[in-house]
């Protein structure tokens, strides 16, 4: 069985054409079709949370995704956060600023997990991130920064105020 | 990964006829499918895609309780501010479960018939033994590693643990399982191994979940689901319990109680024997724990198991405790 279907993914607000086995996961098409490879591909059995990307604004694991199911549904890669000018994402910024990873490996997906923790609302304490947060497995064990970097992140989005230059204001 | 013809339905009785051939398996969250097809475990001709039917995802709740549509996520249902108010259990078990990405993904249906986590079964490679997987090979868990199997409703055939817990706090305050126009509790919908584990429940060939229901009471309303792991977040239960308690007029005298566990059994498994002990009277810890040990009567140890026989109990207590404000 090698027929290949058809499929037009609307991904990063670009819409992608692509011939692909049925069997395809989003992850593969991504990385492998559309040589979108900043998604990673960790255990590809939905247990580390590498390859988060948003389906219509919701976080989902893009390995236990079919590319065929998500046909006419929103994509969002760590390739599409940024700001257009090239200007990091918020939550880009508190990561690097908060040194929060280490082999980073698991950056994108924590990063995209992040984005969506934030907008859900579920990251008010640091217990409510390590919660939310848990999909996500960091081997380098880079925890502590990571829930600084979100816990940033969040304050930020609620006061619209970065937090080191909430220090230069002070 | 094994090739396979995807079809997406129009409609569910589209997608009904479709899954009436050999080898056609509906796909909606797809958490469960898509792993097992990986581990080789299940090998599927055509996946039949439910997910873009309009309207199977809808949610009532009301005074006589509430109607979930099988696709509605498992995370919307957590977040629901009705299931909360109504079924803390039910959203807790839910908010529990998996993580907030598989939450997002995985259906209420489709979490009904998630499979078993037992480790013989997911490496058919290494072994080939597994009567749920193919029946009449034997059962590679027994006499194997078994610190996360069953210890109640286990037959010589098999001892994997049904790994659910949104079914328990289901099976605790009677929901019903509906699959179009039939309608079963949730207690006679999962079946006991005995001698076919393959056959996990009495979903039939082309039959569709469409929905649970679930009855309003005073002691789904006054619940909590208690899971204990060997990790804080992210894990299936090593056990777990949900509980709900009416309480008499006194505020004191337990008028109606439910007790379900979760982690240790075969299937979703009602405590009704520990209910019975606690209604009518005034609960104190000492009761409780006593009450609370009828919860693994009968349980069978195979080895590396056995602390479930003694945590099991722990976790019914601490759970009732907490709802009569003894803990």
């Amino acid at each position: 069985m090698t027929r290949t279907i058809h499929l037009s993914l609307d991904i990063n607000g670009k819409q992608h054409e692509l011939d692909v086995e049925p069997r395809v996961t989003l992850l593969d098409a991504l990385r492998e079709s559309l040589a979108l490879t900043g998604t990673k591909k960790g255990c590809d059995q939905g247990q580390c949370g590498a390859c988060t990307c948003h389906v219509d604004g919701k976080r989902v694991l893009s390995c236990l995704t079919l590319a065929a199911q998500v046909e006419g549904r929103q994509i969002t890669t760590i390739e599409g956060i940024a700001a257009e000018g090239g200007d990091l994402h918020p939550v880009q910024a508190a990561f690097i600023e908060n040194d929060a990873f280490q082999c980073g490996y698991c950056t994108p997906g924590q990063i995209m997990s992040a984005v969506a923790c934030i907008r859900e609302g579920h990251a008010g304490s640091e217990e409510e991130i390590r919660e939310y947060m848990s999909g996500n497995l960091c081997r380098c064990g880079a925890y502590n920064s990571i829930v600084a970097a979100v816990r940033e992140a969040a304050e930020m989005a609620a006061t619209g105020v970065a937090a080191k230059d909430k220090a230069e204001v002070a | 990964m094994r090739d396979f013809s995807y079809f997406r339905a129009a409609s569910t009785e589209e997608a009904s006829r479709a899954t009436l051939d050999a080898g056609a398996m509906l796909l909606a969250g797809g958490t469960t499918l898509l792993d097992l097809a990986k581990c080789g475990v299940t090998e599927p001709d055509t996946l039949v895609d439910i997910t873009h039917l309009a309207g199977l995802g809808d949610m009532t709740v009301d005074a006589n309780g509430a109607t979930i549509g099988a696709l509605a996520k498992m995370g919307e249902v957590a977040d629901h501010p009705g299931v909360k108010a109504a079924f803390p259990a039910v959203a807790q078990s839910l908010s529990l479960a998996a993580s907030a990405q598989l939450r997002n993904m995985a259906t209420i249906g489709g979490n009904l018939l998630q499979r078993t986590r037992c480790s013989y079964f997911r490496e058919p490679g290494v072994f080939p033994a597994c009567n749920k997987r193919n029946p009449g090979s034997g059962c590679s868990a027994i006499g194997g590693v078994t610190r996360n199997h069953a210890v109640l409703g286990t037959s010589r055939a098999c001892i994997a643990v049904n790994p659910g817990d949104l079914a328990v706090a289901l099976v605790a305050f009677d929901a019903y399982v509906e699959m179009g126009r039939r309608r079963v509790a949730i207690e006679d919908f999962y079946m006991l191994p005995g001698e076919t584990p393959d056959w996990e429940t009495v979903l039939k060939k082309g039959e569709i979940i469409t929905g649970i229901a679930i009855p309003a009471s005073p002691a789904a309303k006054n619940s909590t689901y208690l899971k204990v792991r060997d990790r804080q977040s992210y894990e299936f239960a090593a056990a777990s319990a949900a509980v709900g308690i009416e309480f008499e007029a006194d505020g004191k005298t337990v008028r109606d109680i439910r007790v379900a566990l979760g982690g240790v059994a075969t299937r979703p498994w009602r405590a009704r024997a520990v209910e019975q002990s606690l209604i009518g009277t005034v609960l104190n810890v000492e009761a409780v724990e006593k009450a609370s040990r009828l919860s693994v009567e009968g349980a069978v140890s195979h080895g590396g198991n056995r602390y479930k026989i003694e945590l099991a109990p722990r976790v019914v207590a601490r759970a009732i405790l907490t709802m009569g404000g003894l803990a």
